[in-house]
């Protein structure tokens, strides 16, 4: 799966709370359409508008750390992201990406050079990462061979589906 | 057999076979919960997947109503709805409104054991730790599939060693300790990772402020948070009416990814600065910062030690004029205690909003919010940007005493001087 989509630049520990606040959660709590407008609301302003399908999140270190909420992974994906691209992720945002097939890649060079509007191209197939606005590639760590099956099979839903069961 | 940290022997002994750092497992699980929060992602999928439109142990399964109760919206009305009927209909337990917040009345509830494997949808699950458990937060759809299956995927986490030496001063708690940690190592020191807290010091430390530290270890990032069983925790169970639980302490010569060590005899009560929690002062640091409200309570710090410490900075004294002081114990039980006890008297007189027992401001879903500009302490567990509110209100975090003697005078002050410096 390869895709190329403009990078939004955010710095370090951006917490679930950033992506949408607790606040939001609770007051359209049961329908995720209604937090939409919300997410990234105190640190990217109109982000919700602005963003198109296949852009790319590129932060630093410790992306999604803080509550469990699964819809900020899932606000993200509902709004096109097409990847996050971190220096290091939290464990229960990696988690819950996985789980709902958000990719989520472990990157050391792209978070260093990236600007906001750059392009980006993802090949998750062959683990490549393109700044193709500055002509920068870096090659990521492959996921483990048992988590690559979750995300080829599209999250842990449509495995289980497939398999009936979470074995391997 | 090698010797294992308390994670591996846990691990281990679920599989039935020796663990190894690193690989990913499939591991049963004992007890799975969820909250207002996070079930209601997770009823809907067991609601839309036929292979996941079933539970695999009701006894084993708690849904706990504490996050936005009771309701403050009609939407959050028709959660409560939703999950009273899943309850029903699967047979599982159901903590409805006013039972507390889900951590601390799922650790009363007598139905975590040391050496269990306990998945909630909530990223402070990692609070059982304290009780010997192996205990981890997850997201909805995780939650579901332990619900259904009974099991959750995760790899096998390194451990760090976190070794609290020396006695604390009196007017020192759990808090103060783990925001002392956090501070030195850092928001990200433990992700992925399990921390065990060993050391001395944990002989002078209740079951709550050890629910304390185990319960903000996620906010280094960690996977669980354990602590050895020892007579502390055996009369804590002893006092649910639970005896002849499992000893799991790590062995002697286990291997621990990094060791650090800590010395707490001379600390003094710490503040954690917004907007990060690794931002951590001492308190005579940041004495005279003006502040708007005070809150005590959460699952961090809603416990009986907690406002008992604050009931003796509160008795005799008053909440400075044009302060809100919103204490809000973390379960009924804990509520009953503090009423016999005659403390909701001192505190109420004091003139702080008593409320019953909810999650309450700390996750800006009612009973508090701040407005812009506005300044809160708080024992909560984060101090995020709009957390507790409009995104320029500021939430400094610190302990039930230092709370309690900024809520007296309308600033920041070092709680020492209301308790016997």
């Amino acid at each position: 799966m390869r895709f190329r989509g403009r990078a939004w630049v955010l710095g370090d520990n951006i917490s679930t709370d950033h992506i949408i606040s607790g606040k939001y959660k609770f007051k359209s709590i049961g329908n995720l359409k209604d937090m939409l407008p919300y997410v990234f609301e105190e640190v990217i302003p109109g982000f919700p508008k602005r963003v198109k399908p296949n852009d790319v999140i590129v932060a630093g270190r410790n992306f999604g750390m803080g509550s469990s909420r699964e819809h900020a992974a899932r606000l993200l994906k509902m709004l096109g992201i097409g990847a996050v691209i971190a220096k290091s992720f939290a464990r229960i945002f990696f988690r819950n990406a996985i789980n709902i097939g958000l990719p989520v890649i472990t990157a050391d060079i792209i978070p260093r050079v990236t600007s906001t509007n750059d392009l980006i191209e993802v090949d998750l197939k062959h683990g490549v990462l393109r700044n193709l606005s500055k002509d920068i590639e870096e090659r990521f760590k492959p996921y483990p061979e048992v988590i690559l099956r979750l995300i080829n099979e599209g999250g842990i839903i449509n495995y289980i589906k497939k398999y009936g069961d979470l074995t391997w | 057999m090698n010797p294992m940290n308390m994670t591996e022997k846990i691990l281990s002994s679920k599989l039935g076979r020796k663990v190894e750092v690193g690989e990913f497992v499939v591991v049963p699980v004992d007890f799975v919960y969820a909250h207002d929060g996070t079930a209601p992602l997770s009823i809907k999928v067991m609601n839309e997947i036929k292979e996941l439109n079933k539970v695999f142990d009701p006894s084993r399964i708690a849904f706990i109503i504490d996050h936005a109760a009771p309701s403050p919206t009609v939407s959050s009305a028709h959660v409560h709805i939703e999950m009273r009927s899943f309850a029903k209909r699967f047979g599982i337990r159901l903590y409805d409104v006013g039972n507390g917040i889900c951590h601390q009345v799922i650790a009363e509830s007598g139905l975590i054991r040391p050496g269990m494997v306990v998945v909630g949808a909530d990223s402070h699950t990692v609070t059982l730790g304290a009780l010997g458990a192996f205990a981890t937060g997850v997201g909805s759809t995780d939650a579901a599939i332990a619900m259904t299956l009974g099991k959750l995927w995760m790899k096998v986490p390194e451990t760090i060693k976190v070794v609290i030496n020396g006695k604390p001063k009196p007017w020192v708690l759990g808090k103060d300790i783990i925001l002392h940690i956090i501070g030195s190592l850092g928001v990200d020191a433990a992700t992925y990772k399990s921390v065990e807290f060993l050391g001395e010091s944990l002989k002078y430390l209740t079951m709550d402020s050890r629910m304390t530290l185990s319960n903000m270890s996620v906010e280094m990032g960690a996977k669980a948070g354990l602590i050895p069983v020892d007579e502390v925790t055996k009369a804590w169970f002893k006092s649910l009416g639970i005896n002849n639980i499992r000893t799991i302490r790590p062995d002697p010569g286990a291997e621990y990814e990094d060791e650090v060590i800590f010395d707490v005899a001379g600390l003094e009560p710490q503040v954690a600065l917004p907007p990060n929690i690794d931002n951590v002062k001492p308190v005579t640091e940041v004495e005279g910062i003006e502040i708007d409200q005070v809150f005590i309570g959460s699952c961090t710090n809603g416990r009986f030690e907690d406002f008992l410490i604050a009931s003796r900075i509160f008795k005799g004294r008053r909440v400075k004029d044009g302060v809100r002081c919103i204490a809000i114990p973390a379960s009924r039980s804990i509520y009953l205690r503090l009423l016999r006890e005659g403390i909701i008297e001192i505190l109420v007189s004091a003139g702080c909003f008593v409320a019953h027992s909810t999650c309450g401001p700390c996750i800006g879903a009612h009973l508090g919010l701040l407005g812009g500009g506005e300044v809160a302490i708080s024992t909560s567990n984060r101090n995020f940007i709009g957390r507790m509110g409009h995104k320029d209100s500021k939430v400094f975090l610190a302990s039930p005493a230092t709370a309690a003697a900024s809520a007296i005078e309308g600033k920041i002050v070092d709680p020492s001087k209301y308790l016997g410096r």
